[in-house]
């Protein structure tokens, strides 16, 4: 399509703007040392070109709303159309984030205030924890944070020995980079052959060195590590402590609490197992829970409940890590999860995970006998497959994701976890319902079945898409980011 | 009200088509083990009826009608209806990071036009997707001049907003890294300190542009003495400003960053918000997050993909650039629509609307008796003022008259503790301004 900075005319607008009621002041006022040489070229279309554009545009994309989305550990689930209205109340979204800083400021925000407080109580009530922090802006940001009040802990008790994450193989990438941004040296821990933590490589890498375990629960093959409270145990006893990942926490909310496992602390992403929109990749929020001894390093600034009943903010914590987010997290995602959080209520979490996990299940179990299963065991919110029986006909996951693509599916994740060969990640989620999952189960099935009769179809695929495979080789190898200036401007 | 399609017959059959007798078994099976909890904290389920209403009636026990004359980094302004329209597309919203190009062109070719309509605004070479905001932005700009300087040491002018600082200081807590911070004077950055501070460790200095209280001063000198001694030269900028001012990329800063939330995104509490990052050629694949490029597929058909990979967690894993997976794509998505909205002229227009009215506050507010402008440098739409009493009481008082009057800085900067950081938007009318200072005269002197 073409770009929008193609489209339009010279001199053409879009929005009309207040006439100026006070003297005008020009940008050619300012002295010539500060002004800008040229105005940048920006578009100039109509505001039904800039709609149309836009409109197309999404157009182009595959979304929850329009195709099932079985992307693995991204949670896919159906994102519930009251949340956007009612994140939209001008009540909410016209609120300065200093409001609440200024004298007598909090008692304009007590709306804000008590859908941040209640939030937060209901997180810590399905997580198990003592507090939740809603600061972290994304998954990736809840886990540093994590593992920032495990270095700050370990501190505080004069223990500076502390320096290594264990961090499992089987690990998101965003673990170990985390874990560097925190300023620890990363240990790599091996699977065993079912899958779960190999606990005599736990013991091997224990010592009182590590400060801590960074453990997806459920884990990134989508099981429930069956040793998950001896892992947390051993850490324990070596002076550790044990984060969970809870990017995988819809196949377990209203059923397991981590907290209740012995975990000291763990992030959960709102935009997975809450259903605010992804958004094309954000943005989400990664609140963080944490147990008794974790409290007094939790982020600033936090909301309490006063006396009088009234909401409010709490700065006076001497040994907070200080300010991950500039204020109080994304609030507009977070009044998303409020939403979700009241709708679904004390019985609805649990229904949430069952479906989650028997619809998991439900497609592992028809595509078995056409992929391969690295660990054959029940999973528990997603099932892990490959592809490898389709690379003797020099088929690859790539290959079956393309062609899943022209079928009208969103792919899976592919290639992730790392210990799994030509993996397939499918997570159904469970809004979506059993003959959605028999279709895709059907078009699954037809593409193992064609990359044996006829190999090179499904390596052409996709030919139904706005563009075929992209040369990513090429375009990383000499990357072309912007569209080029208009001659005028050089 | 889980949104859960499976009919209990549906069930029934799924659970026989995996060797389940019931639920119980399949958890068995699962290795997850039993409830340990009740969840009797948590409130019944109530119906989507129900929840609009409690969460209307909890929107309404904000204060609105507020007139908003605080800033600082977070501004007031106006946004077109078709923002939201577009936002609010499904596949845009219910999308996720492109990682399937073919079924991501929608999102990807989107990203590129953000890249380079801020890298026009900026007048930088490159951009990235976007990050959280704009403080931990400015955090990734110090790790990116420390990776690229293999330098550890950064000043910083305290004329940056305090906000990111804390940030940055938080961030960089567990680093092998020393920040030094140079007081910022009256309303201005003091370059020759900010020079002085610079050593043969010194990565990167960074200053805010116009700086937190809102004075535009001319980098350009202070930018090229800092590259002499090889150090970079970064800056945190105020996206609508720079529709008027020189950009940074002719001041010469080799990183900029900054918080998006001007362009389009509404206040709403502290977010989501938008930190944007530009940088030179030279530097491009030293940038953290994910990053969009044009290629082209078998038929010669030009597309966008997420490219540069190999500088990201999911495949450098501890070695990576940052640990920043997602980006704020939405919010760039909506940076990028309000842009487009707006337009070239239409920026522009927003950016002399602000500095009119600013100009006339000014005037308004510095007539009063015992109130003046700290400072006398250019500045764009926020200016600080002395005032005869503490700030911070003053706005409180205002506050009651229904005047969000500015931010009072002493809660950041002990010796000002009655300078008032006043911000003015396209939005604030003559008459909005007019009341703005009648209620400060009375607050002050009633």
């Amino acid at each position: 399509m073409e770009l929008i900075f193609n489209q339009g005319a010279a001199g053409r607008r879009g929005v009309r703007l207040p006439k100026c009621d006070v003297r005008p002041f020009g940008a050619n006022e300012l002295p010539a040392s500060l002004r800008r040489a040229t105005a940048a070229a920006l578009p100039e279309v109509s505001e039904l070109e800039a709609v149309r554009h836009f409109t197309l545009l999404s157009r182009r994309n595959m979304g929850v709303d329009t195709q099932f989305y079985p992307l693995g550990s991204c949670t896919m689930k159906y994102n519930p159309k009251i949340n956007e209205r009612l994140a939209a109340l001008p009540g909410f979204t016209d609120q300065h984030p200093l409001l609440p800083q200024l004298r007598h400021g909090e008692a304009l925000c007590q709306g804000s205030l008590a859908v941040l407080y209640e939030t937060e109580r209901m997180l810590s009530e399905l997580m198990g924890f003592a507090a939740t922090t809603l600061q972290p802006m994304a998954g990736a940001n809840g886990e540093l944070t994590s593992v920032m009040m495990f270095a700050a802990y370990h501190k505080a008790r004069g223990d500076q020995r502390r320096t290594v994450m264990l961090i499992p193989d089987a690990a998101h990438g965003t673990n170990p980079a985390s874990a560097a941004m925190a300023g620890f040296d990363c240990r790599e821990i091996a699977s065993n052959a079912d899958g779960d933590v190999d606990l005599d490589a736990l013991q091997a890498a224990l010592g009182d060195d590590v400060a801590g375990i960074m453990l997806t629960c459920p884990n990134t093959l989508g099981f429930f590590d069956k040793n998950v409270k001896k892992v947390i145990e051993l850490v324990h006893q070596a002076g550790g402590l044990a984060y969970c990942d809870g990017a995988n926490f819809n196949a377990i909310v209203g059923r397991v609490r981590p907290g209740d496992l012995g975990f000291d602390a763990m992030h959960v992403n709102v935009h997975k197992t809450f259903s605010t929109p992804h958004g094309g990749g954000g943005p989400g929020a990664g609140p963080v829970g944490v147990a008794e001894r974790l409290l007094p390093f939790l982020p600033k600034a936090r909301v309490v409940k006063r006396a009088d009943g009234s909401y409010g903010l709490d700065y006076d914590y001497p040994q907070s890590i200080g300010y991950i987010a500039p204020f109080y997290g994304n609030f507009g995602v977070l009044l998303r999860t409020y939403c979700y959080l009241v709708m679904c209520g004390r019985e609805g979490f649990k229904r949430i995970s069952e479906n989650a996990v028997l619809n998991a299940n439900y497609v592992r179990s028809r595509l078995a006998p056409y992929f391969e299963q690295k660990f054959a065991r029940y999973c528990t919110h997603e099932c892990v497959l490959s592809a490898r029986p389709q690379t003797r006909f020099g088929v690859h996951a790539l290959d079956i994701a393309k062609a899943l693509l022209d079928a009208g599916f969103h792919a899976p994740t592919i290639y992730f976890p790392l210990i799994v060969p030509e993996a397939l990640m499918i997570e159904p989620t469970e809004t979506e319902s059993k003959e959605m999952l028999d279709r895709f189960c059907d078009t699954m099935i037809e593409i193992a079945k064609k990359a044996e009769s006829d190999p090179e179809a499904i390596k052409r695929c996709p030919l139904n898409m706005p563009i075929g495979r992209l040369d990513e080789v090429a375009a990383a190898r000499q990357p072309v980011l912007i569209a080029p200036n208009p001659a005028a401007d050089n | 009200m889980p949104f859960i399609a499976n009919t209990d017959a549906d069930r029934q059959e799924m659970l026989a088509a995996i060797g389940c007798a019931n639920v119980e078994q399949l958890w068995e099976k699962a290795a997850v083990p039993a409830p340990t909890s009740d969840f009797s904290m948590l409130p019944p389920g109530r119906s989507e009826y129900e929840v609009a209403k409690h969460v209307t009636h909890l929107a309404g026990k904000n204060a609105s009608e507020l007139v908003c004359f605080l800033g600082m980094g977070y501004y007031d302004h106006f946004v077109p209806a078709a923002v939201s329209e577009i936002l609010g597309r499904p596949g845009f919203y219910t999308a996720y990071t492109p990682y399937q190009a073919e079924a991501s062109q929608g999102t990807l070719q989107a990203i590129f036009e953000w890249q380079t309509a801020i890298c026009r605004l900026t007048g930088m070479d490159v951009a990235n997707a976007s990050l959280y905001d704009g403080g931990t932005a400015l955090f990734e700009a110090m790790m990116m001049a420390m990776r690229s300087t293999r330098r550890r040491h950064v000043v910083i002018a305290g004329a940056v907003s305090p906000i990111f600082r804390e940030i940055v200081a938080c961030y960089s807590a567990n680093l092998d890294c020393r920040i030094t911070t140079v007081p910022s004077v009256d309303e201005g950055s003091k370059q020759d300190a900010l020079l002085a501070a610079v050593n043969d460790d010194t990565a990167c200095v960074i200053v805010q542009y116009p700086n937190v209280f809102g004075t535009i001063e001319d980098w350009t000198a202070c930018v090229a003495a800092i590259k002499a001694r090889g150090a970079l030269a970064v800056c945190a900028a105020y996206p609508t400003a720079l529709a008027v001012i020189k950009t940074p990329g002719e001041c010469g800063f080799d990183i900029v960053v900054g918080e998006g939330q001007p362009l389009g995104m509404p206040l709403s509490f502290g977010g989501p918000y938008l930190g944007y990052m530009c940088t030179t050629s030279k530097l491009m694949r030293r940038m953290p997050g994910r990053i969009v490029g044009q290629a082209k597929d078998a038929s010669g058909r030009t597309g966008y993909v997420l490219t540069l990979q190999a500088r990201e967690q999911h495949i450098r894993r501890a070695q990576a650039m940052s640990n920043i997976c997602s980006n704020e794509n939405l919010c760039a998505l909506c940076a990028l629509a309000y842009m487009t909205l707006l337009g070239k002229q239409g920026l522009v227009e927003v950016a002399e609307l602000c500095m009119s009215k600013a100009r006339y506050a000014l005037e308004q507010l510095s007539a009063i008796r015992g109130v003046r402008r700290v400072g006398t440098q250019p500045f764009f739409n926020e200016f600080v003022l002395e005032l005869p009493q503490d700030a911070a009481a003053v706005s409180g008082r205002l506050v009651e008259k229904g005047i969000a009057a500015g931010f009072p800085l002493g809660r950041y900067y002990p010796q000002r503790q009655n300078q008032l950081l006043v911000s003015v938007t396209e939005k604030r009318t003559r008459e909005e301004i007019n009341d703005f200072a009648k209620s400060l005269e009375a607050v002050l002197w009633n």
